[in-house]
């Protein structure tokens, strides 16, 4: 596999800005620290030069931004997707939220992003650098020199269960593509099923008794694009920035969980940006888990076009009452 | 200044509590968040909690006021309590700032009897700095990691915790514990303190200034051209606004129930769509608007009306949850210019 | 306890006057039948249904009536489009008042007194109008200038005709968009009406209205010799608390529900263009 590099970036960003394929790139700019990155638009070769970062941090998924950068100006905007954005990317299309035409995807091989929170729970406050060339991870604090961590053991959580290495849309390749892979990434939810009911509701009440109903969670999420979310309407009744009492924070989630069912791609943007770090993907992955076992196994994202089960109807889909004996379980 | 050994800090707090309720930082999931002590609750080493300490006088969501209604007909029910004292120990530099720039807002006539009757029950023990992290920045506004304020100030070292009573309260509660506590020099705390300022000096962020920011500068910043790309890709989420220690912006909102009608107040953020609309509009039409308010009122509109004071304490919690990364550091170079860099 | 402002008083409507197909006229008094509270001209209020919602407005009645306080309310969101709805003896909670008054007992004492209104934008304008006539002998020359889409949409048409427009000393100009049948007045949009008028500059202008009004009759009081020292107008934005502490109302470091909602033209200037 090729490593994709930050320089391995501009030179192909330079190729398309200068041949005119492109007029602009979406891509991060770095930050104050060795790991905070910042999404920007870059329209000459020079300030991406100067400013454009690409690392084992870069981990953002870019597809929901596309709505928006794709209404801006003329010309195509240049992405490099990740094989995990590809699936939010053909998902986003396939609700036609933006004109393909005006997007130039480069599809980059990934080995799995890291997480600073990982790397801050091993070492504490105070990182001074991340250098993240190697698979062996050096850290240095302000406290304890230059410590080293195996770069598996920071793996962001949707890495640590990476579902596919395999791009399912892309203009070019950098290098070779990967495979859908299999995961462990219903493991977890496994274990949740195996809960007393009791048990389930008392982790998920624990877990979402920290919400703070920020939203980022929504804001983030590529299948959270409906122009006026329930949630900010104030003619819906719901619409409330704190909970009254515990059962609407649960009522958030759990809304915006079915909202999203058979068309979560399972990006794992939801818990990567809680302030809280809440496992939202969790309640995702156990509808993806249901819709796999009820209707056969689906990927949200797969293909441009392909109808959820859950929006479509066959013959043979399941009875109502079926599903509910199969979810009782 | 008295002096307790760590092996006593959960008899200290046993003691604080039998007349308090006491709250300490107490490591979970999520990271780290202040608890209620009671027997077994250990202390958390962590630098900060996520959610600032600002929650004990300004919660989340509180209940103002309850009404019925029964036809035509309102019932207006004043339900507000006397608060219980309670004492929150081991508040960072950062936060016990953000009371302040809490005060100038919630204690200024017409005063908010809700925030001021928590404040006026609330004791606060600051904690000393030991392990700044590199988002952190308080020095940008004065403050003094190495010795915070509050009611008592403590220095934690290997060994023991150091108290010093700055108010009347807190030498109430010194007091209480005076059994367990002992006198002693100041010496490992002035060694700490210079431990504290020197790594200060080190931090990454230790050059930011607000030089270029603070009252009268409205017209310089407003229509700065920067704001456009600075706000390009904010989410509009609240996660900034709801981690900081000083933003204080509310919601009212009722909440219909069998009983009645519950009005209650909630944390609102300036980031939110729906926070200036009216029936007929919006002032604050796009994101740019709305994030160009957030960053103006806490370098330029809330120094213009509180003597020059920033509402911001460099406590880093939004340099750290913001989805993006994007932040008041990174608005303050982009606008101060290269002399902030 | 401190006393809150945001507890409000109970207040009872007693009588509800259609104004125009859209707009209400809400009388308002304490459950024993008194005034709630003193206000001065200007105001404003903060009326709620419980479980519906509280919004600011402002008082329309006079200071210097002494029974009962008016607002006049067009339909327009939840809590309007439920009032509109509501039958005398409603109960509402109302608390106030909030905001500077205009500053009637000072800068306009003596002075002759130019107020512009647009459809709803007379409803702050009325108390203050009220106010300087009731302390007729204080102001010099009062001129009233009032545009609506129709004659139907004239807010307190009867009492513009039968009381404004016989005080002595005092002339009311109204104005309507469009020609219609039943209209033999002025036909025209505000801005333009001013100028037609063409005030002498030696008074004090008000002007309430809709934004794109405002602009316009700015302009034209302008191009008459009016400096921005002389117009005052009044602000509206979306508001919660009343009192400068929930943050939403700013322009600038100025909060409209406390330094405001009345600004001098020329104080505006120094704010951002953000209202």
């Amino acid at each position: 596999m090729q490593k994709i590099t930050r320089e391995v970036l501009i030179a192909k960003a330079e190729e398309l800005l200068s041949n005119g394929t492109v007029s602009k790139v979406l891509g991060l700019k770095k930050g104050e620290f060795s790991y905070d990155q910042t999404p920007a638009v870059f329209t000459d070769i020079e300030s991406m030069k100067k400013d454009f970062v690409f690392d084992d941090f870069s981990g953002a998924n870019f597809s929901k931004y596309l709505i928006k950068e794709t209404k801006k100006g003329e010309g195509k905007t240049l992405v490099f997707l990740k094989p995990c954005d590809t699936y939010s990317f053909n998902q986003l299309l396939t609700e036609h939220r933006f004109d393909r035409e005006k997007v130039y995807v480069v599809g980059i091989a990934c080995d799995g992003m890291v997480d600073i929170k990982k790397i801050k729970n091993a070492f504490g406050d105070g990182i001074v650098s991340v250098d993240a060339t190697t698979d062996t991870l050096k850290v240095e604090t302000l406290y304890d020199g230059v410590k080293e961590i195996a770069k598996a053991e920071v793996l962001a959580e949707r890495c640590r269960n990476c579902k596919s290495k395999k791009h399912v849309a892309y203009d070019e390749l950098i290098g070779e593509d990967g495979e859908v892979i299999s995961s462990n990434r219903f493991d977890q939810v496994d274990e949740l099923e195996k809960m007393t009911a009791d048990e389930r509701f008392a982790f998920w009440q624990n877990e979402l008794s920290r919400c703070i109903r920020c939203n980022a969670c929504r804001d983030v999420c590529p299948a959270c694009t409906c122009e006026k979310c329930v949630f900010d309407n104030p003619n819906s009744g719901v619409q409330n920035k704190a909970a009254a009492n515990s059962f609407e924070e649960q009522m958030f989630h759990i809304i915006r969980a079915f909202h999203v069912a058979g068309r979560c791609t399972d990006c794992g943007e939801c818990s990567r940006v809680c302030p809280q770090q809440i496992p939202l993907h969790l309640l995702n992955r156990k509808f993806i888990k249901d819709i796999n076992g009820f209707y056969g196994d689906y990927q949200a994202g797969e293909e441009v076009g392909n109808r959820a089960p859950l929006v479509n109807y066959t013959k043979e889909d399941l009875e109502p009452s079926e599903a509910v004996n199969k979810g009782d379980k | 200044m008295r002096k307790i050994s760590l092996s006593n800090l959960d008899k200290a707090f046993a003691l604080i509590a039998e007349n308090a309720k006491l709250y300490i930082p107490v490591d979970g999931k999520g990271g780290a968040s202040f608890k209620l002590w009671q027997e077994g609750v250990k202390m958390s080493d962590a630098l900060n909690t996520v959610r600032s300490a600002k929650d004990f006088f300004f919660p989340q969501m509180e209940t103002l006021m309850e009404f019925k209604t029964e036809g035509k007909n309102i019932e207006i029910i004043d339900n507000r309590q006397e608060k219980e004292d309670f004492v929150v120990f081991g508040v960072r530099a950062c936060d016990v700032k953000s009371f302040e720039i809490l005060d100038r807002v919630f204690l200024s006539e017409p005063v908010d009897s809700y925030y001021a009757s928590r404040r006026e029950k609330g004791v606060i023990v600051s904690l000393a700095c030991g392990r700044p992290s590199e988002t952190c920045f308080c020095k940008t506004f004065g403050i003094d990691a190495a010795n915070p304020a509050g009611d008592i100030t403590a220095w934690k070292t290997e060994t023991d915790l150091y108290l010093l009573a700055n108010t009347e309260k807190g030498e109430k509660l010194l007091s209480a514990i005076s059994s367990i506590t002992e006198d002693c020099d100041g010496k490992a705390v002035e060694e700490q303190k210079k431990q504290i300022s020197a790594i200060m000096e080190k931090l990454p962020l230790s050059n930011v200034t607000t030089e270029k920011f603070g009252a009268g500068k409205t017209k310089e910043y407003f229509d700065s051209p920067a704001w456009d790309e600075l706000s390009s890709h904010c989410l509009g989420c609240g996660t900034c606004t709801f981690v900081c220690p000083t933003c204080q912006c509310y919601d009212i909102k009722d909440f219909k129930t069998n009983e009645g009608v519950q009005r209650f107040r909630c944390w609102d953020s300036c980031m939110y769509s729906d926070f200036t609309l009216m029936a007929h509009g919006n002032s604050r039409a796009s994101q740019k608007e709305r994030f160009r308010q957030r960053f103006m009122h806490k370098l330029v509109y809330y120094p213009d009306n509180n003597d020059g004071m920033f509402s911001c304490v460099g406590c880093g919690r939004c340099l750290t949850k913001c989805p993006i990364s994007m932040n008041i550091v990174k608005v303050m170079k982009t606008l101060g210019g290269k002399e902030n860099d | 306890m401190i006393n809150e402002t945001l507890i409000p008083k109970l207040g009872v409507i007693t009588e509800i006057r259609q104004d125009t197909p859209d707009i209400k006229t809400f009388r308002v008094v304490s459950p024993e039948g008194k005034k709630l509270f003193e206000h001065r001209p200007g105001q404003c209020a903060m009326l709620s249904i419980p479980g519906i919602g509280e919004a600011m407005f402002s008082i329309t009645s006079s200071p210097t009536n002494t029974e009962y306080m008016e607002f006049s309310i067009k339909k327009c969101g939840c809590v309007t489009t439920w009032l509109h709805a509501a039958e005398p003896g409603q109960n509402v909670t109302v608390r106030g008042p909030y905001g500077n008054p205009f500053p009637v007992d000072d800068v306009f004492a003596g002075k002759d007194l130019l107020f512009v209104a647009g459809g709803v934008g007379l409803a702050p304008l009325r108390s203050v109008i009220n106010y300087c006539r009731h302390y007729r002998d204080r102001y010099g020359k009062i001129d009233i200038v009032y545009g609506s889409r129709s004659k139907d949409d004239l807010l307190d048409y009867q009492e513009i005709i039968n009381e404004w427009a016989t005080d002595s000393g005092v002339n009311v100009h109204l104005t309507i968009d469009r020609e219609q049948e039943g209209w033999d007045g002025h036909v025209g949009f505000v801005p333009n009406y001013v100028k037609e008028l063409g005030f002498d500059t030696n008074k004090i202008a008000v002007l309430c209205g809709p934004p794109i009004m405002i602009k316009f009759t700015l302009e034209g009081l302008r191009s008459l010799g009016f400096e921005k020292t002389q117009v005052y107008t009044t602000l509206e934005l979306r508001m919660k608390c009343g009192v400068g502490k929930c943050g939403r109302c700013n322009v600038g470091s100025k909060y409209v529900c406390k330094d405001g909602p009345v600004f001098r033209f020329d104080e505006l200037d120094e704010l951002p263009n953000e209202y």
